[in-house]
C-alpha cells in the first residue's frame, strides 16, 4: 500500500507525458479496493513513441481530462511490445493493457505495427484459453492528433474493466504458491 | 547392495518417475551398452521402472547420501511432490530430467483446465465410461478393516522447481540419448557446470542448427502437415507449417524437422527467454503476409489450439502458468 500512494504521489495532478489526471481522480487512485464501485484498475499502457505517446501528451498539455488509471511506458513502435510483456504486466497483477500505435500506414518505420496488428488477434485468443476476460487486453491507433482519443479509450476501457473487477491472474499464482 | 556401499566409492544414484511418460526412463535405457557403464561405474539406489526398491530404503537414507537424482515427470500430486522432497534431501545433486521436470511437460497442458473439470472427464463423464457410474478414487478409504491411500491430485501441475531446489536442468521430451550419455560422464567426472545450469542442449535457436533452406518468410495459408507433401529442403514456416523452431533451444540434433516433423518446441525457451509460448506467437504472427484485418484473423484460424502448440511442453513454466478460471 505505501508503493501505490508513493507512486500516485509522484504523479503529477495534470502532466504533459500522458500520466496526468484530476486531482479527484487520483485521490480516488489511492482508495483500491475490491468492489467495482470504488475500484479503480490499474492499467499498463504500451505507446509508441512517434504517434500515441505523443497523442497522449497532447491529451495531457491539453488538460483533457481522463481517468487516473494507466501507467504509460514509451516505447519506440507497438511491434517492440512483445508478447511477454503484456503476459508479464497480467502476471505482475495489471488489470488491464492497453497497447497504442500508429494508424496503419503510419508507421514511422513503415511495417512496425503491421506486425502488431498480426500478432494482437493471436494473442487475444491465447489470453482467452487462460481464461483472462477480452476487455482487459485492447489495441488502438492513436495518433499525435488525438490527444481526446486517447482519453477516450482510457475511460472507456476503465468502465469496462471496473465492471469486470480485479484481474485474477495475480491471485491464483498465490494460491498456487500456498497449496505446494 | 548395502555393502558394496560401506566397501566401495561407487557413485549412489536413484532415478524417479513422477507424472510423466516413462520415456525419459526409456531415454536413459537407450544409451545402450553405456547403461552397464553406468551400473559399473554406479549403484542405482532407486530406479522404480527397472530397479527393486522401496520409498521407505529411500526414507531410511541419510541426508546426501546419493550423489546424483534424476528426476523426470512434473508434480501432480501428493505423491510426486513428497518423493521430490525426499530426494532433494538424500541427494547432494538433483537434476529435473526431460521437459515434463523441466517446463512441466505435456502433463502441464493440464493447467488450462480446472482439477474439477479434470475429475469429471477422467472418472464421470468420458466416452469409455459406463453412464452411470459412480466409483471414483479416493485419498482416503477403508477395505476390510484396513485403511487405504491414495495421492491428493494438486489444483495444477508444477515444475520440479516449483517444488525443490534443482541443481541442473537437462531438456528434451525425451533427451536425446547422446546428450544424456554425455551429461552422465560430465557429472561422474565431477566437473560440475554452474548450479542451474540447463545442460545436455545448445544455446541457439534450433534455427540455427536446421539445414533447410531458410528465406524471408511470408505466409498467406497455415496448414497441418498432413494436408501437404512438404519440400524435403525448404523451412517448414515458409511452407506454411507451424514449427517451433524459432523460439526453441537447439540441442536435439533436429531431429523432427529432419524428419519433416516440425519443431513441438521440447527443448524448451532460448537463454533468457522468460515465456516460450509468447516469443513463438510473436514470430508466428509476424510472418503473416496480410495488412487487412479479417484476412489476418481467417490466416490465424489455420491455426486451430495455437496455445497448446506454443505451450505443449512449458505451460507450468509460462508467466501466466495456468488458466484463472476457478
Amino acid at each position: 500500500m505505501n508503493a501505490e500512494v508513493a507512486t500516485a504521489v509522484e504523479t503529477p495532478v495534470v502532466g504533459g507525458d500522458g500520466r496526468g489526471a484530476p486531482a479527484a481522480e487520483k485521490q480516488a487512485a489511492l482508495r483500491v479496493s475490491g468492489s467495482s464501485a470504488t475500484f479503480q484498475p490499474r492499467i499498463v499502457g504500451f505507446l509508441c513513441n512517434w504517434c500515441s505517446y505523443a497523442g497522449a501528451d497532447l491529451a495531457g498539455t491539453s488538460r483533457t481530462p481522463y481517468a487516473a488509471t494507466v501507467r504509460v511506458i514509451r516505447v519506440m513502435c507497438s511491434a517492440r511490445i512483445d508478447p511477454t510483456f503484456v503476459l508479464k504486466a497480467l502476471a505482475e497483477g495489471a488489470d488491464g493493457v492497453l497497447i497504442c500505435g500508429c494508424h496503419p500506414g503510419d508507421c514511422h518505420y513503415s511495417e512496425g505495427n503491421y506486425k502488431t496488428m498480426r500478432r494482437y488477434p493471436l494473442l487475444k485468443r491465447m489470453l482467452a484459453d487462460f481464461g483472462i476476460e477480452e476487455e482487459r487486453v485492447r489495441l488502438e491507433w492513436v495518433s499525435a492528433s488525438e490527444g481526446q482519443h486517447f482519453a477516450d479509450v482510457v475511460d472507456d476501457m476503465t468502465r469496462r474493466i471496473r465492471a469486470l473487477g480485479p484481474s485474477k491472474v495475480k491471485i491464483a499464482l498465490a494460491t498456487d504458491r500456498a497449496e505446494r | 547392495m548395502g555393502e558394496s556401499v560401506a566397501t566401495t566409492k561407487k557413485l549412489q544414484i536413484a532415478l524417479y518417475w513422477g507424472a510423466g511418460c516413462g520415456g525419459c526412463d526409456v531415454a536413459v535405457l537407450d544409451t545402450n551398452e553405456f547403461i552397464l557403464d553406468v551400473a559399473a561405474l554406479a549403484d542405482i539406489r532407486l530406479w522404480p521402472i527397472a530397479v527393486d526398491a522401496k520409498y521407505r530404503d529411500l526414507e531410511a537414507m541419510d541426508d546426501g547420501e546419493l550423489d546424483l537424482a534424476l528426476f523426470n515427470g512434473a508434480v501432480r500430486n501428493s505423491e510426486n511432490e513428497h518423493i521430490a522432497r525426499l530426494l532433494r534431501q538424500k541427494s547432494k545433486l538433483l537434476v529435473a530430467f526431460g521437459s515434463c521436470a523441466h517446463l512441466g511437460g505435456i502433463p502441464g497442458l493440464a493447467n488450462l483446465a480446472t482439477k474439477e473439470e479434470i475429475y469429471d472427464r477422467a472418472y464421470l463423464h468420458n466416452p469409455s465410461i459406463e453412464p452411470g457410474n459412480t466409483t471414483v478414487p479416493l485419498t482416503q478409504t477403508s477395505v476390510n478393516g484396513y485403511r487405504l491411500e491414495l495421492p491428493r491430485f494438486h489444483r495444477r501441475v508444477y515444475k520440479l522447481d516449483d517444488v525443490v531446489d534443482v541443481d541442473y536442468y537437462l531438456p528434451g521430451c525425451p533427451p536425446a540419448s547422446d546428450q544424456v550419455k554425455a551429461v552422465l560422464v560430465v557429472i561422474a567426472s565431477g566437473q560440475l557446470p554452474p548450479k542451474g545450469s540447463v545442460v545436455g542442449a545448445g544455446d541457439r535457436a534450433l534455427c540455427d542448427d536446421c539445414t533447410r533452406t531458410k528465406t524471408e518468410k511470408k505466409v498467406k495459408e497455415f496448414k497441418r502437415p498432413w494436408q501437404i507433401m512438404a519440400d524435403p529442403d525448404l523451412c517448414l514456416l515458409e511452407q506454411g507449417i507451424l514449427c517451433a523452431g524459432p523460439a526453441t533451444r537447439s540441442g536435439c540434433g533436429v531431429r523432427c524437422p529432419t524428419s519433416a516433423i516440425p519443431c513441438r518446441g521440447c527443448y524448451g525457451p532460448l537463454p533468457g527467454v522468460v515465456d516460450q509460448g509468447a516469443k513463438l506467437l510473436s514470430a508466428v504472427a509476424s510472418i503473416i503476409d496480410s495488412k487487412d484485418p479479417d484476412e489476418i484473423d481467417t490466416i490465424l484460424a489455420g491455426l486451430p489450439d495455437f496455445t497448446g502448440y506454443a505451450y505443449r511442453f512449458g505451460l507450468p513454466a509460462s508467466l501466466l502458468q495456468r488458466s484463472v478460471r476457478p
